[in-house]
Parts: structure tokens; sequence; C-alpha cells
């Protein structure tokens, strides 16, 4: 397995003394070759820093940067082999299309008639044949989009970086174009990393997921295992939705106070806990590996296939608030939760992730 | 006392009910809105600043009587011909020369001025460098002109520098270049350019800096990342979104350097420009409809470069 770009210890400061920043804090990642790798988290995280460390924008205040073994630590962006495809897309409003996609074969010094054939091309491959003699200002959103891949892909670069390059599309064509980078991927076989905050995008495209959290990575996983096996109470929290226990609740419920997540769909009420009357009891004992807990149900939101409910599970002084997903096609109407009623709810104590615990948030 | 306070609410009721009948008309019917709006400064516009522009045109072509020296009201086309005499044409081909050279050497020295502006500095030394641009242009014009005619001058500042820098042979050579140079530099066209140059440079600084500003930095990033270098990118994509920016200050420079008549006749070697053969003209000779001729020429010129620019593709990124 080739190594597409190494991060070793890599931190990104800004200001000084008191005041400095930690936008990138000793990062270390290893994508490999062809892979569709995600850096996924909230806005202030680090991951756009990251990916313009990768491109050359910003330079690391230490550690050092690899791109294919070769040490590209301060070297520029025009010396790189890697394109980016920016956020607001970035084209050149004075040029029309075709020249905005040959811009980087004309700067490299090929020949004219040979950079617009192979810029038809690149057009050609996000499906934007006829478009070359419009400006940009011409296109609309999604159509710039593709431009900027074009342009991006005409190069040949070995590395791919997007920054959140749907993030300005409305939900459809954002869905659209996640399957066409995703086909694009494929057919291209070069290393895509990109960079996102919305979850689902990376749980859908990924190969593998960094999550970052205050310049730091929390967790690089596979998507499936960065649902299933969250690390930690941000991951847990961030990737999907999920409820967090820790504190005396947690150990009440496991006997320890280590935080552990629970995912919404994996709780279910009990079907004989109609707990109208008085003194609820709290937690259960475990019976059949499955968790018990009274709580009372606070709101019932509808949202098409599924249904979102939420419950107060009292500990003594104390409040927990936890969700639950319970699906409209096995569920009628009349069959959920009413807004204030109390239940049991459980869930099986396989599904219960234990976190670790670090000073972090 | 309740009575009066009743019946002063009630006035002021009824008066806020016509404004806000007023308001609400206006609100129902802009184009009224518009009309109120803009009829004040389009009258201005248009009979003081057109009006008078006009009058001025319409009286290039009356007739001067040279022998008389009297201005008649007949139609004519000879001061328009007589711009083409030798010595006119003369007039009008140096003021070209020196709005030309001027514009050059304010675009040479504004651009980088604007550039670290925009670019590098922080937001202390943009606001250091915006005071700096425009606190000359809170000074009367004619002191500076005429400080100029002090620094210049052979016991001037600017000579003693070079004296001590040991540069006199250069300046004596430079000066001695045909067309350029001049017994001195206060007599000579490289003073009269430093004098232009220092007087119209505000105008050419602050429109880059603006067309600077608004190129946002991704572009410039996006040229980097697929391979350009920077004087790559500076060419291809900075100039280019920028070049608007320095035609319009170019516009200035051109304009006021082809109108000036207090530079010309205080630095520099003699014969006239435009604006100083307006002046004559109008002045102590009363030939009202040869200066008017003359002020057309400026306009005249200043329509041919906006076409040149245009054809350029100045105002494509716009």
């Amino acid at each position: 397995m080739t190594i597409a770009v190494e991060f070793s210890a890599v931190s990104r400061h800004y200001g000084d003394g008191k005041q400095i920043v930690r936008a990138v804090d000793n990062v270390s990642i290893a994508v490999a070759e062809g892979e569709f790798f995600s850096m996924l988290g909230p806005s202030g995280s680090g991951k756009t820093t990251c990916l313009r460390l990768i491109a050359g924008f910003e330079q690391p205040s230490t550690g050092s940067i690899h791109i294919f073994g070769k040490n590209a630590t301060g070297s520029p962006p025009y010396e790189r082999e890697v394109n980016t495809v920016f956020q607001d897309y970035a084209l050149f409003p004075h040029m029309n299309v075709l020249d905005n996609v040959a811009y980087g074969l004309r700067v490299k010094g090929v020949q004219k008639s040979e950079s617009y054939k192979r810029a038809e091309d690149a057009l050609t491959l996000v499906a934007l044949a006829d478009y070359g003699l419009r400006k940009p200002s011409q296109l609309s959103g999604g159509q710039r989009q593709r431009v900027a891949l074009a342009r991006a892909l005409v190069n040949k670069p070995r590395v791919l970086l997007l920054d959140e390059p749907l993030g300005a599309l409305d939900l459809k064509l954002r869905e659209q174009m996640q399957l066409e980078l995703k086909t694009l991927h494929r057919k291209l076989g070069i290393t895509f990393i990109y960079v996102t905050h919305d979850q689902s995008e990376a749980l859908s495209m990924s190969d593998r997921v960094a999550v970052f959290n205050h310049g730091r990575i929390e967790q690089v996983d596979h998507p499936r295992q960065l649902y299933t096996e969250p690390k930690t109470s941000f991951v847990a929290d961030f990737v999907g939705t999920a409820n967090v226990v820790s504190g005396a609740l947690a150990l009440q419920i496991t006997g320890n106070q280590q935080p552990f997540s629970i995912r919404p769909e994996h709780i279910s009420i009990l079907s004989n806990s109609n707990m109208a009357n008085s003194g609820i009891p709290n937690v259960d004992t475990v019976q059949n590996q499955m968790m018990q807990i009274a709580g009372e149900v606070v709101d019932i939101q509808y949202h098409g296939a599924t249904s979102k409910i939420e419950f107060d599970v009292h500990h003594d002084a104390f409040t927990q608030r936890l969700m639950m997903v319970l699906s409209n096609t096995e569920h009628t109407e009349a069959q959920l939760p009413q807004v204030k009623q109390k239940l049991m709810l459980c869930w099986p104590k396989s599904r219960m992730v234990m976190l670790e615990t670090h000073g972090n948030d | 006392m309740m009575q009066s306070v009743v019946s002063s609410l009630s006035t002021t009721n009824t008066s806020n009910k016509t404004l806000r009948w007023l308001a609400n008309t206006l609100y129902r019917k802009d184009n009224l809105f518009l009309l109120l709006l803009l009829t004040p400064p389009l009258l201005w516009f248009g009979v003081v600043y057109l009006g008078s522009l006009f009058a001025l045109l319409w009286q290039s072509f009356y007739t001067f009587d040279s022998f008389s020296m009297l201005v008649t009201p007949d139609l004519t086309l000879e001061n328009y011909r007589s711009l083409f005499d030798a010595t006119n044409f003369d007039i009008i081909l140096r003021t070209l020369d020196m709005a030309v050279s001027v514009t050059i050497a304010t675009a040479l020295i504004g651009f980088p001025i604007a550039y670290y502006m925009t670019r590098y500095g922080s937001p202390a030394e943009k606001g250091f460098f915006y005071v700096a641009v425009i606190l000359p242009m809170w000074a009367s014009y004619i002191v500076k002109a005429y400080a100029w005619t002090v620094i210049l001058s052979q016991q001037g500042v600017l000579y003693w520098c070079i004296h001590h820098l040991g540069l006199m042979s250069a300046l004596n050579y430079i000066l001695q270049i045909p067309n350029i140079g001049g017994n001195t530099l206060a007599t000579s066209n490289i003073g009269r350019v430093i004098v232009f140059t220092y007087i119209w440079l505000p105008f050419m600084i602050l429109p880059i800096q603006a067309a600077l500003e608004r190129v946002p930095s991704n572009l410039l990033q996006a040229s980097a990342d697929l391979g350009a270098k920077p004087a790559q990118t500076f060419r291809k994509i900075l100039f280019p979104l920028v070049f608007p920016g320095v035609v319009a200050g170019s516009i200035f420079t051109f304009s006021l350097t082809l109108g000036d008549y207090i530079i010309p006749q205080l630095v520099g070697p003699s014969g006239l420009f435009i604006g100083t053969m307006v002046y004559t003209m109008q002045g102590s000779v009363g030939n009202i409809p040869l200066a008017a001729a003359f002020t057309v020429v400026p306009i005249i010129l200043v329509s041919i470069y906006l076409a040149m620019a245009k054809r350029a593709g100045a105002f494509d990124a716009l």
C-alpha cells in the first residue's frame, strides 16, 4: 500500500504568546493511495486547515507533511501534485469555462490546442461538454461545482482535495453530486481527500473518516466502525445521534462512572410497562442482557419514515434527556406513546458502547 | 389641564396621520418617490453641469474677429480647423505626451503601494496608508506645486541629496537627454512629470486599491494550486481583474493632466499646455471660441481613451 499523504505530528498555530490559537494540534494521519478519505468535524475544528496544509496554502508550524513519500513541508502550492476543489469554486470570473479548465495545462506550458482538447474531455467527464464558451457567472451553482471539478481533474492530480464542495448546493443536488463524486472516484482511482461538516455525507461516501475536534483527531476509522464503535463521546454525538450517558446515571446503570453511548434506534419501549402508577422504578437490574430504565415522554416529533421520541429520565435531583426512534411503518399513530406518559425503556447491553474519558470536553 | 393634553394629543395624532398617509402613498407609488428623490440632482446635473458644457460647446462655433477682438455669434468651424495649425497642434501633442507619461508613472508607482496595502498590510497599516495617501489631498494644490519648485530648484533639497549621494553626473547625463531633460530639474520635463505624479498619485492608488480589494484571495490560491507560478498568477489572474481599477485611476490622472494649467506654468520648460492655452485665450486675449474649441480636445481624447480601454476588455471583469 502506497501512502499518498502523510502527516507526522503536524501543528498549525496562529498568533503568539498568550493569544496562541492551535488550529491544528499534533495531527498524524496517513492516507492511502486511491482512498476516499474524509475529514469530518464542526466548523473551526481544523479540518479545512489540514486540507490547506496539504494544498500548500499554509505551512505547518511544527511537524512534517509527505506527499507520495516526498517531503512537501515548505514547498509552494504550484509544486505539489495535488489539486483543490474550493468551497466557493474560485472560478476565474474573467475567463470562460473552457479557459478556466484549460488554465492548469496552459500555465504548465501545454500547447493551446492540446490543452483545449483535454479541457473539453474533462468537461465531458462532468457532463458539461457544451458549456465551454460560457462565463462562470452564467452557470448555476451545480454547474460551477462541476467546472471546478473539471478544472482540478484535467491536471491529472494524484490527490484531489475537496473543501466542502457541496456545501452551497441544495439537498437534492447535493445528493446527486455525492453519487457522481463517488462514481468519479471509482472511475479515476485517485486519492480523494474530502472535507465536510456533514456526517451523513462523510459516512455515505468515504472509505475512511477522520473526526476532528478542537484541532485534534478524535478517531480515524471506517464509517461503519465510526458509527457502531465510537471511541469518544464527541464522536458518538457528532457522527449520527447518540445518547451519551455519564456521571451518576452511568454509575447507576453500569456500576461504573465511565460514560457510554446508546443509539436512539436501539432503545425500545417495554411492551407491558405502562407506568401510570406512582413511584417510578429507576434503573433496573440486568435481565437477559437488557438494560431497563424508567422515563417520561417529553416530546414526539414526526419525521416521515420515523418518529423521534424524547424522554426525561429522572435520577435524584438531576434529569437526563434520552432520545429514541420508532419506525412509522411498524407503529401506527395510535401506538405511539403520549407526551407525559411514563414508560419503561430498554436496550440490549451489547449495543452500549463504552467511551474513553479525556479532558477535551 | 387635562383638556389641553388631550387636544395636543389629538393634533399630534392628525399630523401623524398626515405623515403616515404621505409615507404610505410614497411607499405604494414608488415612481413618485423616485421622482421626488431624483428631481433636485437631475436639475443640478442637467442645467448647471450639462447646460454649461453645451453652452461652451456652442460658443466654440462662434466667430472671433482678431482685428476688432470681438466675438460674434456667426457659426463657423474655423476654431476647430485652427486646432490643427502647427503651433496649436504642438500644444495638444505636448499636453497629450505629458498626460500619457504621468499616467504611466502614477500607475507604476501606485500599483505596488495599493498591492501592499491590500495583500500585506495589517488593519493598522492599512489605515496608516489610507491617511498617508489621502493626507496630501487636504493641502492646497497651489501650495504643493510651489513647494515642488523649491524642492526641485538648484539650491533645493533634491539637488542636495543627489549631490551628497555622488549622483550629480548621472543627473546631468539624464538632463542632457533631449525632450526629457533641461537646464535644471525645475525646468525639465522630468521635473514636471515628478510634480504631476506626486499631485495625482492618490487618484491612481485608491481605485487600484479598491479593485485589488475586490479580488478574492482564493482565486490567487486556485491559480497557484493549478500550477501557476507567482508571476503567471499576477499576469493571468490578478492583473486582468485589477485592470479596470487601473483604467479608472488612469482616467483621473489622464484627464486631470490634460486640463491642468498651473503646474505647466510653475515647473518644466516653457511652452503652452491645453490648460494654459485656454487660460490665455479666455483671459488676456478674450478669444472664447478658440478656448472653447481647445476645451473640447480633452473631452474627445478621454472618449477615445475610454473606447480603447473598453475594446481592450478593461471592463469585462466588472
